[in-house]
């Protein structure tokens, strides 16, 4: 859900959704049109609390007159637009773009995308089986790369990164949407502990010379956890409750409350299974933490189940 | 920001060079690590930490932007490296008999055996090229062009022994008629004088008295269009950032010339590097911009060498600084930037970011460059060619410039012949003249030889056939016949010429050059490449005719959705040679028969 702050009243803007006429806020994207009209597009990069990357190219979509599609997410309306969301060369665009995903990135819990997947017939499998997972990942060098044989389809998959008690990083799930570097750079916490290195098909989320976590200058406020929309990034309690078979989300309930360690009032929220914390997030709405916490209230609740 | 930075310290020739970058800010960084790189050879972990510690910028966004760079090693290096050319037109010379001898002799390239196969070098008129680095407190470096296997031997082991000072050549040198070559090898690069002797800064001085407007609406008039590949109208563009209220505004000068085939901005450079600097300081004056970029692909010692001279010399005799010639408040300087190694910071957005001390990587459009470019203000870019229209412009008028070429594409253009041909360089010819007459200039294909294609535009151009010869060069025909002229390549293939291969490097190609932001670039490339592999190997995965569908509809995602020109324009070629030459459907065929 997108913050909405109740400034000067804003002119509306004319355009047309697949041929029918919308008025929505002057500065709204297209994005924003289509979901007032209730149409569902898809988003990853996308993230309801940070600037859009423009990455992952999922929600394109054809306005009439442009050379190319364009990213809904990003682009303003403008008076007169016409917009499609459903012509022949958006559902190519937006097949095609999770096909490629999927045949790269290990997608298996990223939230909606089988039903995606499903809905505009994308099959992934077409480039060929994927190619084994690589170690070598975090040494690869800009502008040069080994010679395919096009016999199987070159993949992120790589070992999970486990080096800390409290994150997982399996970057085989990684497609590369920014927003993990983004929520711990400039836009929210100002950490700067990871970032892209590498280029093109070798880019990955690194910290420098790929050290560990603990060496880095992560602080563990898991902030980027928070944003991850593919899994690549997760809480180590969940990691290992989904290897062992113990994560139930359908018996979880969630309780939202303030963080009693300082004066700040973060939102917490609290992911509760068998009478137990598994998880603490945080409203990505909250006029205090728009979705960010620090490691006190994220990873601080252990003592509250010591019974 | 507090920095945390690793517990690591730099060499004492280390730190000493990038102490130099004391009190300066993030934008130094592609300096300091060039520093750094010219100095020692490669990036050390305290060599980028006391870099972040200088410059305050966190070590991971700065390992971000070194591991970007194909220049640049973050293991250790030797101090000698020799970078073997190894893409089209070098590719169509011997460059893979020469990689194989030097595979035998010293090992697979890497940074151990101290040779690197590079992209193309833009010496395409003397193909196979190599450049030899050597880092020292003076780092070194020395074109091999053309070059044998024995020579990079020899060079590898003994280092590069100067920075070549070989003259530009091109072959109409001297011609009457040449507007952009005039001077190039005939006039000394190096002198101030000369340059002023035969018609410098006569341009520089009209302008002056025209004034902003009346210099832009000469260049308007003119139809002068961009020479970079998008022939965007540079009036217009110059216009829409004078008329910009926010101050400063900035010019870059996008001399990153890395598409291959491409080497005429290489020429002006080295030819006549004064009129590039003149050229700038027009283009600021117009525009309104106190600070110009000049972006130079860190490929180029020798464009780089006379480049710094001729800034130098300029500022001695006030042709840049304050007051320039005299004009009461016109005042603007040079700065240049070498690139390390990414075709994409040729992109007119990526090149404020590498310039800004970030990755290289493409922003999203809108916002266009003219109302927020470089450092979030109004920029104008504009490629080397594109600028030195401007002196003839000003000095002939623009009514006596569009009398130059066709109505549609007014002015001379720079073409790069390379390949197949007999007498390969930069030919300037008026647009209008037809390609066929352009390849006779050149002396054709070898005797005895027959023409098999001609790669119009560069890897991100188009092929066309020999019956095609007929196209009358120009943006207009151009875009009618279905191709483009692109940055003006014009490489040529006879009957001995390896298609297969040569399609399968321009794959290869945008896969090592894509910046990897966005899906369809980024994978698509990847797929690409893996598609012809089992089309030009004829090992398909199923059906070639599920090859070639798989390639159009990765070709059509990556035209349709990639956020910048590399991933729209990294399937034209291969879907050329599939629509235009047929030749891919033919692998498919022969597969098919066998």
């Amino acid at each position: 859900m997108t913050i909405v702050e109740i400034g000067l009243p804003k002119r509306l803007v004319e355009l047309t959704l697949d041929g029918e006429s919308v008025r929505v806020p002057e500065g709204a994207t297209i994005l924003d049109a289509c979901t007032a009209k209730g149409k569902s597009i898809p988003t990853l990069c996308y993230g309801d609390t940070l600037k859009p990357a423009n990455a992952c190219r999922v929600c394109m979509v054809e306005v009439e007159g442009a050379r190319t599609l364009v990213p809904s997410c990003s682009r303003k309306v403008e008076p007169g637009m016409v917009v499609h969301t459903e012509s022949e060369r958006t559902k190519h665009s937006r097949k095609l773009v999770l096909e490629l995903l999927g045949s790269a990135s290990d997608l298996s819990t990223t939230p909606h995308v089988d039903e995606w997947m499903s809905a505009c017939g994308a099959d992934p499998s077409r480039f060929g089986p994927p190619a084994p997972p690589s170690d070598d990942r975090d040494d690869r060098r800009a502008g040069e790369h080994d010679e395919p044989d096009g016999q199987t389809a070159a993949t992120v998959r790589q070992p999970i990164k486990v080096d800390n008690p409290l994150y997982v990083r399996d970057l085989g799930k990684c497609i590369l949407c920014y927003k993990c570097v983004d929520a711990c750079g400039d836009q929210w916490q100002n950490t700067f502990a990871i970032s892209v290195a590498g280029r093109g098909f070798d880019s990955r989320i690194s910290t420098e010379f790929s050290t560990p976590l603990p060496e880095s200058a992560c602080v563990y406020c898991g902030n980027c956890i928070e944003v991850c929309p593919t899994g690549a990034l997760s809480f180590k309690r969940e990691h290992d409750k989904r290897e062992d078979g113990t994560w139930d989300e359908e018996a979880q309930t969630q309780t939202t409350t303030i963080c009693t360690f300082c004066g700040v009032g973060c939102n917490l929220t609290l992911h509760v299974q068998d009478n137990e914390i598994v998880k603490v997030t945080s409203p990505h709405e909250s006029t205090v933490t728009h979705g960010n916490l620090c490691i006190k209230g994220r990873f601080g609740w252990q003592h509250v189940q010591n019974r | 920001m507090d920095l945390k930075l690793l517990d690591v310290e730099p060499s004492e020739a280390e730190r000493v060079v990038v102490d130099l970058f004391t009190g300066m800010g993030r934008d130094q960084l592609l300096p300091a690590l060039h520093a750094v790189n010219d100095r020692v050879g490669w990036i050390s972990q305290g060599a980028l930490n006391h870099i972040c510690r200088v410059l305050h910028v966190p070590p991971a966004e700065a390992y971000g932007v070194a591991s970007f760079y194909s220049l640049f090693s973050l293991s250790e290096r030797p101090a000698k490296v020799v970078h073997v050319c190894v893409d089209l037109a070098c590719q169509v010379n011997g460059a893979k008999s020469l990689c194989d001898r030097l595979t035998g002799e010293l090992g697979p390239a890497g940074a151990k055996s101290g040779w690197l196969r590079s992209p193309c070098l833009g010496v395409c008129e003397k193909a196979p090229v190599a450049l030899a680095f050597e880092a020292g407190e003076v780092a070194a470096e020395q074109l091999l062009a053309p070059t044998t296997a024995e020579e990079v031997l020899a060079v590898a082991a003994a280092g590069p022994s100067h920075v070549d000072g070989g003259r530009a050549e091109v072959p109409q040198a001297g011609s009457p008629g040449l507007r952009l070559l005039e001077r190039v090898g005939v006039v000394d690069p190096e002198s101030l004088d000369d340059y002023r002797a035969t018609g410098g800064y006569a341009a520089l001085r009209t302008a002056l008295l025209l004034g902003p407007s009346g210099v832009i609406r000469e260049v308007t008039d003119a139809k002068l269009m961009g020479r970079g590949g998008a022939a965007f109208p540079t009036g217009r563009k110059w216009d829409a950032t004078a008329r910009q209220p926010v101050r400063p505004h900035y010019l870059v000068c996008n001399a990153d010339e890395s598409e291959p085939g491409t080497f005429k901005d290489r020429l002006l450079m080295e030819g006549d590097p004064y009129a590039v600097i003149e050229s700038m300081t027009i283009a600021g004056f117009a525009a309104g911009c106190s600070r110009g970029y000049l972006y130079l692909r860190g490929e180029y010692p020798q464009a780089l060498h006379l480049l710094r001279n001729a800034i130098a010399r300029a500022r001695e005799r006030n042709y840049l600084g304050e007051n320039i010639m005299g004009h009461e408040g016109f005042s603007f300087d040079i700065e240049i930037r070498r690139g390390a190694g990414a075709y994409i910071c040729g992109e007119e957005t990526a090149i404020f970011n590498s310039i800004e001390g970030f990755r290289g990587e493409p922003r999203s459009k809108p916002p266009f460059p003219v109302e927020s470019g470089l450092f979030g203000k109004p920029t104008v870019v504009n490629n080397v060619e594109t600028l030195v229209n401007v002196p003839v412009i000003l000095t002939e008028g623009c009514e006596a410039y569009t009398r130059i070429g066709t109505s549609g594409s007014a002015g001379p253009k720079l073409f790069c012949l390379s390949g197949n041909v007999s007498r390969p360089g930069v030919y300037e010819v008026p647009f209008g003249t037809t390609l066929g007459e352009l390849l006779d200039l050149a002396g054709g294909v070898p005797p005895g030889r027959e023409l098999r294609a001609v790669l119009l535009g560069g890897a991100a151009g188009g092929f066309v056939r020999p019956d095609e010869l007929d196209l009358p060069l120009t943006m207009e025909d151009a875009r009618a016949a279905n191709t483009t002229l692109g940055s003006g390549v014009v490489l040529v293939l006879d009957d001995t010429a390896d298609l297969g291969s040569f399609l399968l490097r321009i794959a290869a190609f945008f896969r090592d050059e894509s910046c990897g932001q966005c899906v369809p670039c980024r994978i698509g490339t990847v797929r690409q490449e893996e598609a012809m592999h089992r089309l030009v190997g004829k090992r398909p995965l199923s059906t070639s005719a599920e090859d070639l569908q798989l390639l159009r509809e990765v070709g059509q995602v990556m035209r349709d959705s990639s956020i910048c020109g590399l991933g729209q324009t990294a399937w034209n070629a291969i879907e050329s040679a599939l629509d235009r030459l047929g030749c891919i459907e033919s692998f498919g065929q022969e597969e098919a028969r066998s």
